[in-house]
């Protein structure tokens, strides 16, 4: 005999008694719990690719010559056209929320050493802020904060920047006789760290051969911004402005801020990946809300299915119960608990068979390396305890109400 | 001294077919100490007056009161509190929960009161060991023979030491000697601990055992 027999014990061995009864409440609320887990789970996932793809990416909002098409931008031809390279420096001192980084550049197709590629003008220091590729790749430098990834403090609290590290230092401290060249750029000059290209006449000493990023800035040779204009003969002019843009802030109306202070101009998204992997994220977190509805009204009518159940079945146990002392306060206690405690157990196997499903589905169905999000954990045993107690409501109510007298008959 | 009085009490049930009145302007008053049976046959009203007087039932006039206090005055969880301290029920179908053993049977109304654990499990034991019943405190209800059901019963009734016990035919589901023995129980309480005890039945041989006889029929009491 348990020394601490209690209330407690009193649910425990009830529920043990009427074990099928009882998995076949638990089924609903973990099945339930398990669904929602499952999509909140996923959709995270990939709320956390989408960022990491952006942050990877650098720019994600490209400011254009009016009449420029994003093919101008790429083919970087002769006849490409430009704007005042003042425009960058309109972007700047706007202060519009959701600018992490400005980078204006002039780009050329071109021969040097008889290889075609891409010159292209940087303003060093917000180019190495827009290209955390270039970092993480190869480089050393600490990662710089892309995105919408707050600026850390220094530890003596007097910066507010972290000190660069000497590989970030050589892109934001690139001489104007100095050039990046692109990994596919220095395979075909066959430039090396140390060595000297020549670019319409001019010699320039490469710096740095970037590492590969699979993208067009791979066959690119990158000089100072002020050196291509001279080189190009361009004056103070630019062909594009690359921006870094917060992902919240694109959503909030980023792009008409930017194009009220720019209106002669063509600004674009990436939206081929913001649009529709956000666009994706939103109709999983809005399917996941509706889900979670559904199971709530489902999961409270089948609980309460379930608890009427329970409660006639007990009809004679609860009279007793009343005849011994009991009030509708312990009543409503005694039938709570037990909803609780199977609330309590279905949400944290809810969340488990969501975790481990969305852990196994989602490299499937998403492409994506899905972990288990802990915070989820509260979530579904609030969720399920909460189902549980609200299917409970109407059957105790019931059966603290119930005459005694009517309770105690066989049934 | 009274104890226990009902004045005009009238309980009538609403029914499809129309109204049942159980009892009709029952007057009864128990004295400490004493034992009251009443006797009546099927339908007469007995377990509804038993009922009425261990706060259960709402009567639908009259009152019921305990100490002089109207006991349908009290608030609900008073009400519920006079069930568990004041009285105790035994009833004719035992009413044990299935899945708890005979001490956690009897450990219930001991749940209510501030009872600690450690002590519910002594006094549990003491009282199966009073009604013989020691050596089959873990059994389950299903273990028991009715005769042991019906004393474990008994030993939840007294669990919260209760002045009054009230006893709805505690013998009909019993043979003539089980039936012979819960009545030498009972009458144990009254005569050593000078319990008051009301016992409703409809057998002579047990109604032989109190000290004050009424008889319930149609819902009046003579």
């Amino acid at each position: 005999m348990p020394a601490s027999f209690s209330l407690r014990s009193l649910v425990r061995k009830e529920l043990m008694l009427r074990k099928t009864r009882m998995i076949s409440g638990l089924l609903v609320i973990v099945l339930g719990i398990g669904a929602v887990v499952g999509i909140l789970t996923v959709t995270r996932a990939s709320n956390r690719a989408v960022s990491a793809q952006l942050d990877a990416l650098g720019a994600n909002i490209l400011v254009l010559p009016q009449g420029a098409s994003v093919s101008d931008y790429y083919a970087a031809d002769i006849d490409s056209p430009v704007f005042p390279e003042s425009y960058a420096t309109r972007v700047v001192t706007s202060m519009i929320p959701g600018v992490d980084n400005t980078s204006p550049k002039l780009s050329r197709r071109m021969t040097v050493g008889g290889v075609a590629v891409v010159l292209t003008g940087i303003v060093p220091a917000s180019e190495a802020a827009a290209k955390p590729m270039w970092q993480r790749s190869v480089l050393t430098g600490a990662d710089l904060p892309a995105g919408c990834a707050p600026v850390p403090a220094a530890a003596d609290g007097k910066s507010g920047c972290p000190p660069a590290k000497p590989e970030r230092m050589r892109i934001e401290n690139l001489g104007r006789t100095e050039a990046l060249v692109g990994a596919a750029a220095a395979r075909r000059l066959r430039a090396r760290e140390g060595g000297s290209v020549v670019i319409a006449g001019k010699t320039f000493s490469v710096s740095r051969v970037l590492p590969e990023t699979g993208t067009v800035d791979d066959g690119r040779i990158f000089i100072h911004l002020r050196s291509a204009q001279e080189l190009l003969g361009a004056g103070r002019v630019v062909s594009a402005i690359e921006i870094m843009g917060c992902c919240s802030a694109i959503s909030e109306g980023l792009l008409g801020k930017l194009r009220n202070i720019l209106p002669d101009t063509r600004i674009v998204t990436i939206n081929h990946i913001v649009s529709a992997q956000v666009g994706t994220n939103r109709l999983m977190a809005r399917v996941s809300v509706v889900l979670a509805l559904i199971i709530l009204v489902v999961g409270s009518l089948s609980m309460a299915n379930v608890m009427w159940a329970n409660v006639e079945e007990r009809k004679k146990e609860l009279g007793t119960l009343i005849t011994v002392g009991f009030g509708r306060r312990d009543i409503y206690l005694l039938l709570f608990s037990r909803a609780a405690a199977l609330g309590l157990v279905g949400g944290v196997l809810g969340y488990l068979l969501g975790t481990a499903t969305a852990m196994l589905a989602g490299p499937w169905i998403a492409d994506l390396r899905v972990v288990p999000v802990a915070a989820f954990l509260a979530l579904s045993v609030g969720l399920a305890v909460g189902i549980s107690v609200l299917g409970c409501w109407l059957p105790a109510r019931g059966a603290a109400r119930l005459e005694p007298a009517a309770m105690m008959q066989d049934p | 001294m009274i104890l226990l009085e009902t004045a005009g009490l009238t309980k009538v049930y609403g029914r499809a077919h129309g109204e049942v009145r159980a009892l009709d302007g029952v007057s009864l008053a128990v004295g400490q100490g004493s034992f009251t049976v009443v006797t009546g046959g099927s339908g007469s009203g007995k377990t509804t007056l038993l009922l009425a007087l261990g706060g259960l039932i709402r009567p639908t006039e009259g009152q019921v009161r305990h100490n002089g206090r109207d006991l349908y005055g009290l608030p609900e969880r008073e009400l519920a509190g006079y069930r568990n301290r004041s009285v105790g029920f035994v009833l004719q179908t035992f009413n044990l929960v299935p899945y708890l053993t005979a001490a956690e049977n009897v450990m219930i109304p001991m749940l209510l009161n501030g009872h600690r654990p450690g002590g519910r499990r002594r006094k549990a034991d003491a009282l199966l060991d009073r009604l013989g019943m020691a050596d089959r405190r873990d059994f389950l209800p299903r273990e028991l023979s009715v005769g042991q059901q019906q004393r474990v019963a008994i030993a939840r009734a007294l669990a919260n030491d209760p002045g009054i016990i009230l006893a709805d035919e505690p013998t009909g589901s019993l043979d003539r000697a089980l039936a012979a023995d819960i009545l030498g129980v009972l009458s144990e309480l009254h005569r050593k601990d000078g319990r008051t005890i009301v016992m409703v039945t409809h057998s002579n041989e047990a109604a032989a055992c109190g000290d004050r006889r009424h008889r319930l029929a149609g819902g009046v009491l003579s």
